[in-house]
């Protein structure tokens, strides 16, 4: 795997965590997956907000343009290596369950530090395994039945399926992901200050706390 | 492998710029999907069907015929010129249900047809002949001795004159060629018929003389349909896109236009009707689709007319698997300024004036909702027709059936449901009713009414005589004892459609049961109406349950820095 060579901007105490790539997919996918749920749960006659027509072209249009950036992420993660971020290991996680659920209250250092060649910590990992290996397929595959409803009977698929258990799926599906949107938003906040994580993923530069 | 750049252009404005390219990707794609889309694919059914050459470009002027220079002294006369060329015309229309009013229903053996259905309005067609055979398309059916094989007793003109013609009520579907005074002893003169003159000028079927009866089936203008009256010949496109004229931007479609004849068999029943019509458009010279249904939408715009862009996956076009079109094309029906009936009570006829008159009473329009002679009225006008799944049979409750007067009488029955690959959603105006029936025997009843004689109810106001009298023509039994039993019947809506932009809204049904046109009707999965119950708690407890943790976390971090000044 490549490694990034230190550049100009390069500082004591700052990595260059997330490329320029990177950043653009993961606030184009975080924008498409909020207004995916924004026009999802409108569809599903939670609330009026665009109406239901709107609601519905939208929500395609995004489902599309998410199915495209996928299409360059995945080819920009193997091509880069990048996917072996995602692997999931035991080491630490336990140590981060503690540091989540007691260290961090007792000012204890974070058991885990982030490195160009592991950015993700071993709880992250998993989470985002569980995102990528449940949430997504779940979603996904029950969202491109929905989107090709009209061809299912060309392929045979009526005969052994109906809309009910693919949008119950769906919709399962959407309230997995608000509920993951929620938790990975609040854990934005618990770098080493409230903003530290959510500037890195903005600029790239995770910036080494001192104490460390 | 990226690299941030250097100098005034940083990472920020780099990410800044790819976003904005993302958002320029969907704001292009997006006003592509926004292209409205056209209502049909290939050749637009106005384009195919061009209008077929008016009187103007026959190759035959009737007028300058000797056969029909007259002096006609009846109708008969005039249809005996017809004939004389147009041999087999008569023997044509007599197979037709216009002439026998017999229909045997091929699904269940029923027979039907004017003759012996009923209805809830006017009810029955038996005792009342010379007054309903007004728009029987012949000369002199009055009584059970009218000859259904006399040739000469068809009326051409009724349906091919082009003005002039007009056959009273009460006649019996004769033409009056002198001043006559009808009823009789009433003081109104009607103006005798110019045959010759009408005969000389035949042409085409028109919706005005297909509107003479279809218009005022039940008494009156829009009456019975609903989708059906005489605003239809001066049909904005905003009513119909299809009737109104090619000058007011519509198709300049006539009623033949879609039901059309072969050998004077019109394509298109309410009594056996083509409910779905999976195929594509029917073609000239095609083979395949040989024997369907004119009538239909789909015979033009065949069964996939949305043209959406390819990211929709079909979207519209998915829902004909479902829905008829008519159900989201016609956003209402008596659209055009003319009622419709919506219920139709009975019981009440009968109220006269302190002076032992006839009595009328009118809403603030002006509409008549009491008649002495028929009773009370309720009017619709714009209305959102209700949703029905409904496979094409119908069924009536006739004479022959015994009801339940405890319940509301279905007089007629629309079958079909979500797992019958036949059926679709159908939108239909639900007429509520109130009508006689025998309490001994069970049984519908068919009052005398509208002939002037010493039994029709219009003229004596009394129940007994004109049931007896009723019964006596229907040949069925009558005890004397009758009630009024509530009625309920469907009618199909499928005229007045719409132009696109006025097209019922997806939100109109895509909306909570309470909301939606179409209710709680089964069968589909309609998103926004529906959900699993348990999908949706157990989806906003992981929602609410992340939420909490998360908001238990944050406050014993806050807590924790406020007393110790530690931690993050």
């Amino acid at each position: 795997m490549d490694v990034v060579t230190p550049n100009l901007d390069a500082k004591p105490g700052r990595i260059y965590l997330y490329k320029r790539y990177e950043r653009f997919w993961h606030w184009s996918q975080a924008l498409l997956v909020l207004t995916m749920l924004a026009t999802g749960f409108e569809i599903h006659g939670s609330y009026q907000l665009l109406g239901f027509e709107p609601a519905v072209r939208l929500h395609t249009l995004a489902a599309w343009a998410l199915l495209t950036l996928w299409a360059f992420t995945i080819f920009w993660q193997f091509t880069t290596g990048e996917w072996r971020q995602y692997l999931p290991t035991h080491k630490k996680v336990v140590a981060m369950a503690v540091y989540y659920g007691w260290g961090m209250f007792r000012g204890a250092p974070h058991p885990f530090h982030k490195t160009v060649q592991k950015k993700h910590n071993p709880l992250q990992r998993l989470a985002y395994l569980a995102l990528l290996a449940m949430i997504s397929p779940l979603i996904w595959g029950s969202g491109l039945l929905y989107l090709f409803r009209a061809v299912w009977p060309e392929l045979g698929i009526d005969r052994w399926l109906t809309l009910e258990w693919v949008a119950w799926a769906h919709t399962a599906g959407a309230f997995l992901m608000l509920a993951f949107v929620v938790v990975h938003v609040y854990l934005t906040t618990t770098g080493h200050t409230l903003t530290a994580h959510i500037k890195a993923m903005i600029t790239g530069w995770d910036e080494v706390p001192e104490d460390v | 492998m990226a690299q941030p750049r250097q100098g005034g252009d940083g990472p920020c404005k780099a990410l800044i710029r790819g976003v904005g390219t993302l958002l320029w990707v969907f704001a292009s794609i997006a006003s592509a999907w926004s292209a409205s889309p056209l209502p049909t694919t290939g050749a637009t059914p106005q384009e195919a069907l061009a209008k077929a050459p008016g009187p103007g470009k026959s190759t035959a002027d009737h007028s300058k015929f000797k056969e029909l220079q007259g002096p006609f002294k009846t109708g008969s006369d005039v249809t005996k010129a017809c004939l004389s060329c147009h041999t087999e015309a008569a023997k044509q229309v007599m197979s037709t249900r216009h002439w026998t009013w017999e229909y045997t229903n091929p699904d269940t053996g029923q027979k039907l047809g004017k003759k012996t259905m009923l209805n809830s309005f006017c009810i029955g067609d038996r005792s009342n002949e010379a007054f309903c055979q007004s728009c029987h398309v012949g000369y002199g059916w009055k009584d059970d001795k009218f000859d259904f094989h006399a040739e000469s007793k068809v009326d051409c003109l009724v349906c091919h004159h082009t003005g002039g013609y007009k056959k009273p009520a009460g006649m019996a579907g004769e033409v009056p060629t002198e001043r006559t005074e009808l009823p009789p002893g009433s003081g109104k003169f009607i103006d005798p018929v110019d045959l010759a003159m009408v005969a000389q000028h035949i042409g085409k079927t028109s919706t005005a003389t297909c509107g003479s009866c279809h218009y005022n089936g039940g008494g009156g203008d829009g009456v019975k349909h609903g989708d059906l009256d005489s605003s239809l010949d001066r049909a904005t496109p905003e009513l119909d896109v299809h009737m109104a004229s090619k000058a007011s931007g519509g198709a300049g479609f006539t009623c033949a236009t879609c039901h059309q004849a072969d050998g004077h068999q019109i394509a298109g029943s309410r009594i056996s009707m083509t409910a779905a019509d999976p195929h594509g458009p029917i073609l000239r010279g095609d083979t395949v689709h040989a024997g369907r249904n004119a009538a239909t939408c789909q015979s033009c715009h065949g069964d996939k007319p949305h043209r959406q862009p390819s990211l929709a996956v079909g979207l519209l076009n998915n829902h004909t698997s479902k829905l008829a079109c008519q159900s989201c094309h016609i956003p209402s029906f008596a659209r055009g300024g003319i009622t419709t009936k919506m219920g139709w009570d009975w019981s009440t006829a009968g109220r006269l004036s302190p002076q032992g008159k006839p009595i009328q009473v009118k809403d603030d329009k002006g509409h008549v909702i009491y008649d002495s002679k028929k009773g009370d009225f309720k009017l619709g006008e714009n209305v959102v027709p209700d949703y029905v799944w409904f496979n094409g049979k119908v069924t009536y409750t006739t004479q022959e059936d015994k009801i339940d007067p405890t319940r509301v009488v279905k007089v007629n029955t629309f079958h079909g449901g979500p797992d019958d690959p036949d059926a679709r959603i159908w939108p239909v105006k639900r007429f509520e009713g109130q009508q006689p029936y025998d309490k001994q025997h069970l049984q519908l009843l068919v009052p005398h009414t509208a002939t002037p004689d010493d039994t029709a109810f219009w003229f004596n106001f009394d129940w007994p005589k004109a049931l007896k009298a009723g019964a006596e023509a229907t040949g069925k039994p009558f005890s004397g004892d009758y009630g009024f039993v509530k009625t309920e019947m469907l009618w199909p809506i499928t005229h007045m459609v719409a132009p696109a932009k006025d097209v019922v809204a997806c939100a109109s049904c895509h909306t909570s049961a309470a909301q939606s046109r179409l209710g709680d009707l089964p069968g589909v999965y309609l998103p926004g109406r529906d959900h699993h119950p348990w999908v949706d708690r157990l989806g906003w407890l992981a929602v609410l349950g992340a939420a909490a943790g998360v908001l238990v976390h944050a406050l014993a971090r806050v807590m924790n820095h406020i007393r110790h000044g530690k931690g993050h």
